[in-house]
């Protein structure tokens, strides 16, 4: 029967044209990427062309009015806040993913799995509200008195604080996905040998997975570093290098989102800022792609 | 004895840390969504949900951010719908068309994975410079461009994730009975429809949160958009705008809209929390 015949041609032909159509979606990510770094580089040109790499980067002097852009301030600014992230969020999520695949039982973690899921999945804007309506008002009340004279509250601390508590579920649940890779067998026989739970936690499970928890850190603080709203709302933007806990600083998201609306008017801002961006990409691609290379090969191993 | 003793003292130390450290983040979790819905229903009102801003709105008069709600709800909505259109056949096409040891799936996953960490002020700012190159205002297609572009990673990822473990048992007795690969897709899509629920939910929750990608791109506007070349209103931006104000009111408007936001925001966490529960017997 021809009529058979054709049909299953033209279900081969559904079949390719589909293969087709996909491969090239799949490919399209890859392609934007590249269009991304290309798109924001393109932009970034006349200021690269009107200042000198070094400057651009070392430079504090942030005058975009006579066209000066130094952005040493804001890249000091997105280091403090987000190196005093990672260093509170770090030992709590560690000891929190510890807990909760050698020691917690199943009952604690249907309890604590959807909380960091919510911790997830809340806004950055909310986080926002919760720092200015929270943290910063303790700040300015309780600690920053003990220090120094006055403070507005509006602290590298306070987004610090902020940013910390934002990177704590990313943090906990690749934590938690690196341990329970580590096989059971090991831990068994460490068991066996009469270590304690935390010896083995920490000769065993810990020692097997630096590579994994090198990357999942390398990870939050990219994550960290590209935060933009909720850090921008309890930061103090001022533009300058902070020198202690207490200061004001200015990191280069908040700089991105703060003047999105004046940066058509003057020539080569607009250029300044996508330059801005293209830094906070260049550095997040490549902070992402060691992290998850490392990530991934950690995971083929353990299947 | 001795290093018996100091064994157990040490274990108990690291214990009572760990604890202290997952009672932290359970205190934090309940300490911000505690913070925002207390505040957030201080302020609340039926007018705020039900109203545009009125006259004089940003000096404290009368009016809500119903402009806000439909705005990120046309956002979010057509680009959850475009962005699963998209990533469903990439996901097929990665789990079945393509083999486990495949070099573009590989390099695919990376790709998708980078993005996925990719800044949402970076994205702002990329669609922004499109914009511009096609000569584009701040409006809604622009918004429903760039939270498409955001979310579908996050799509591919979690759909992905739900697909690897997919027994191929099943693909085999579809090509079995000569079904083509993509008449298999039926098959697969039945199976892994939690999955895709699960991360429509996800994907649909960090959409409506994110208020730094369209800030660039879909702009502020008082009113609701008619057409797609308007701006839009979003959630978030009612919120941070609004908190900069100087008057009291104007603020409580800002934490009423956090309050909105927030309670969207919990019911899809634990709606996709729910589905992952109910519908899939593996993993916790």
């Amino acid at each position: 029967m021809p009529n058979r015949y054709e049909m299953i041609q033209r279900r081969i032909l559904k079949d390719r044209v589909a293969q087709g159509t996909m491969c090239g979606l799949t490919v399209f990510a890859i392609v934007f990427l590249a269009a991304m770094a290309v798109g924001l580089y393109i932009k970034s040109v006349p200021v690269l062309e009107n200042h000198s790499l070094f400057s651009l980067l070392g430079s504090s002097e942030w005058k975009p009015m006579k066209g000066e852009f130094g952005f040493l301030p804001f890249i000091a600014g997105t280091l403090w806040v987000t190196g005093l992230a990672i260093i509170m969020a770090l030992p709590v999520s560690l000891l929190t993913g510890i807990y909760l695949t050698e020691y917690a039982r199943p009952a604690v973690r249907k309890m604590v799995f959807p909380a960091l899921d919510i911790l997830a999945a809340l806004p950055s804007v909310i986080y926002g509200v919760w720092g200015m309506l929270v943290i910063v008002p303790w700040i300015s009340e309780r600690v920053a008195p003990h220090f120094i004279e006055f403070s507005s509250g509006y602290t590298v601390l306070a987004a610090g604080i902020v940013l910390g508590v934002m990177v704590v579920p990313l943090l906990v649940s690749l934590f938690i996905e690196i341990f329970t890779n580590v096989p059971v067998e090991l831990r068994e026989a460490s068991l066996a040998l009469g270590a304690t739970r935390w010896q083995t936690t920490r000769k065993v499970v810990l020692r097997k997975t630096i590579a994994g928890m090198l990357a999942a850190t390398v990870l939050a603080v990219s994550r960290a570093m590209g935060e933009t709203i909720a850090v921008l709302m309890v930061c103090g933007c001022v533009v300058g290098i902070p020198s202690h806990l207490l200061d004001a600083c200015y990191p280069i998201p908040a700089l991105i989102a703060n003047n999105y609306g004046e940066m058509l008017s003057m020539p080569l801002y607009e250029s300044a800022l996508m330059f801005a961006a293209l830094i906070l990409f260049a550095v997040v691609l490549i902070f992402n792609l060691l992290s998850r290379i490392v990530l991934y090969r950690l995971e083929r191993r353990s299947i | 004895m001795n290093v018996i003793r100091s064994k157990r003292i040490e274990e108990l130390f690291f214990k009572v840390l760990m604890l202290a450290a997952t009672m932290l983040v359970f205190a934090l979790v309940i300490s911000v969504v505690w913070t925002v819905l207390s505040r957030g229903s201080r302020a609340m009102s039926w007018d705020m949900i039900t109203k545009l801003p009125g006259g004089g709105f940003y000096i404290g008069k009368e009016g809500g951010f119903l402009n806000a709600i439909v705005g990120s709800l046309y956002i979010v909505g057509a680009s959850a719908c475009i962005g699963l259109l998209i990533s469903v056949p990439v996901v097929f096409y990665l789990n079945v068309y393509l083999k486990k040891t495949s070099r573009l799936a590989y390099a695919a996953r990376l790709a998708f994975d980078v993005l996925f960490g990719v800044p949402s002020i970076v994205y702002g700012a990329f669609g922004f410079a499109i914009m511009v190159f096609l000569g584009l205002r701040t409006s809604l297609l622009g918004g429903i461009i760039v939270i498409t572009l955001l979310i579908i990673p996050i799509f591919i990822r979690s759909m992905d994730e739900a697909t690897r473990n997919f027994p191929h048992d099943i693909l085999d007795a579809s090509f079995a009975l000569g079904a083509t690969r993509w008449e298999t897709l039926k098959v697969v899509v039945r199976q892994i429809a939690p999955g895709i629920a699960t991360a429509t939910l996800l994907s649909v929750g960090r959409a409506i949160g994110d208020a730094a990608s369209v800030m660039f791109t879909a702009g502020y506007t008082d009113s609701i958009p008619t057409s797609l070349s308007q701006p839009a209103a979003t959630l978030p931006l009612a919120v941070f705008f609004q908190l900069s104000s100087p008057v009291p009111e104007v603020q409580d408007r800002a934490y009423a809209a956090a309050l909105v936001l927030t309670l969207i925001v919990l019911i899809l966490s634990i709606g996709g929390r729910f589905i992952t529960s109910r519908f899939s017997k593996n993993k916790l």
